[in-house]
């Protein structure tokens, strides 16, 4: 199982410009609506999360944003995804108060809780990799982005060795 | 309670995505230390009622405190940052706390 499952080439924009945190989530979420993903109230639905909890992760050098909304503003499983061309600050999940700069976006579209696990599991793989982050906001075209998002790999418990892998490595620096 | 499985609830803002990534690599970390444990995933609202019945809380985004369990919150399960030390900790509660 791979990205390739659920990444679609439509829904990934490279060197996003956008003023806010906000608009780039209005852009992705828009495309999956007029591709008929979402239901139209998705948009606003997931803006509203964002705001109660937000979903803003602090890495190291490069930090990402997984925003996403309740199912029920879900049609079908999509993933949207955005390098920025310049960071934008969300507000981190875990302390909401603060901000953290972001490039990277991965928009979900879920519609069953807990299901698309190995969707999650692969972003997670990809938000542990700090060489792939570099590699993604570098990427030149969504192809890039396409092509390095679906060579991730995981597949049970591969999960748990990419993750020694990736302290492992960190523990080299 | 010798062999009775620890439980720990998972939280996260709508328990739809993150706390099915959190849950399954705790369970993975856990197991890699020789630990079993049940994970019970929710919603962050539903922390105060569900605590009581779980040895530990582990979330990713802010509950209340003073829940009479422990309660662990942390990114390291979507970021990997300081995932080992984080399971080492989990490790320690459910060894020496229980």
């Amino acid at each position: 199982m791979n990205l390739a499952d659920i990444l679609d080439r439509r829904f990934i924009v490279c060197n996003l410009n956008a003023r806010s945190s906000e608009e780039a989530i209005r852009v992705l979420a828009r495309k999956l609506y007029e591709e008929g993903f979402v239901k139209e109230s998705f948009e606003e639905a997931v803006l509203k999360r964002e705001s109660e909890m937000p979903t803003g992760l602090p890495i190291g050098e490069i930090n990402a944003a997984i925003p996403h909304a309740d199912i029920e503003h879900v049609l079908k499983p999509a993933l949207a995804v955005a390098t920025l061309a310049s960071p934008l600050p969300f507000r981190i999940m875990v302390e909401p108060d603060n901000t953290v700069d972001v490039r990277i976006i991965f928009l979900l579209a879920l519609n069953e809780p807990h299901a698309q696990i190995k969707m999650l599991q692969t972003i997670a793989t990809a938000l542990q990799d700090p060489l792939l982050l570099q590699e993604l906001v570098k990427a030149h075209s969504a192809e890039d982005i396409y092509r390095i998002l679906t060579q991730i790999k995981i597949e049970g418990d591969e999960t748990e060795r990419a993750g020694l892998k990736n302290s492992e490595k960190r523990k080299r620096r | 309670m010798v062999g009775r499985p620890k439980v720990i609830l998972v939280a996260c803002g709508t328990a739809i995505a993150t706390s099915t990534v959190v849950a399954k690599a705790i369970e993975e970390g856990l197991a890699a230390r020789g630990i079993k444990v049940i994970t019970r995933q929710c919603k962050a609202a539903e922390v105060p009622s569900l605590a009581p019945g779980a040895d530990l809380v582990v979330t990713t985004t802010p509950v209340p405190t003073n829940l009479g369990v422990p309660v662990i919150k942390t990114l390291a399960f979507l970021t990997g940052v300081g995932k080992e030390e984080v399971l080492d900790q989990i490790a320690k509660i459910l060894t020496e706390g229980g």
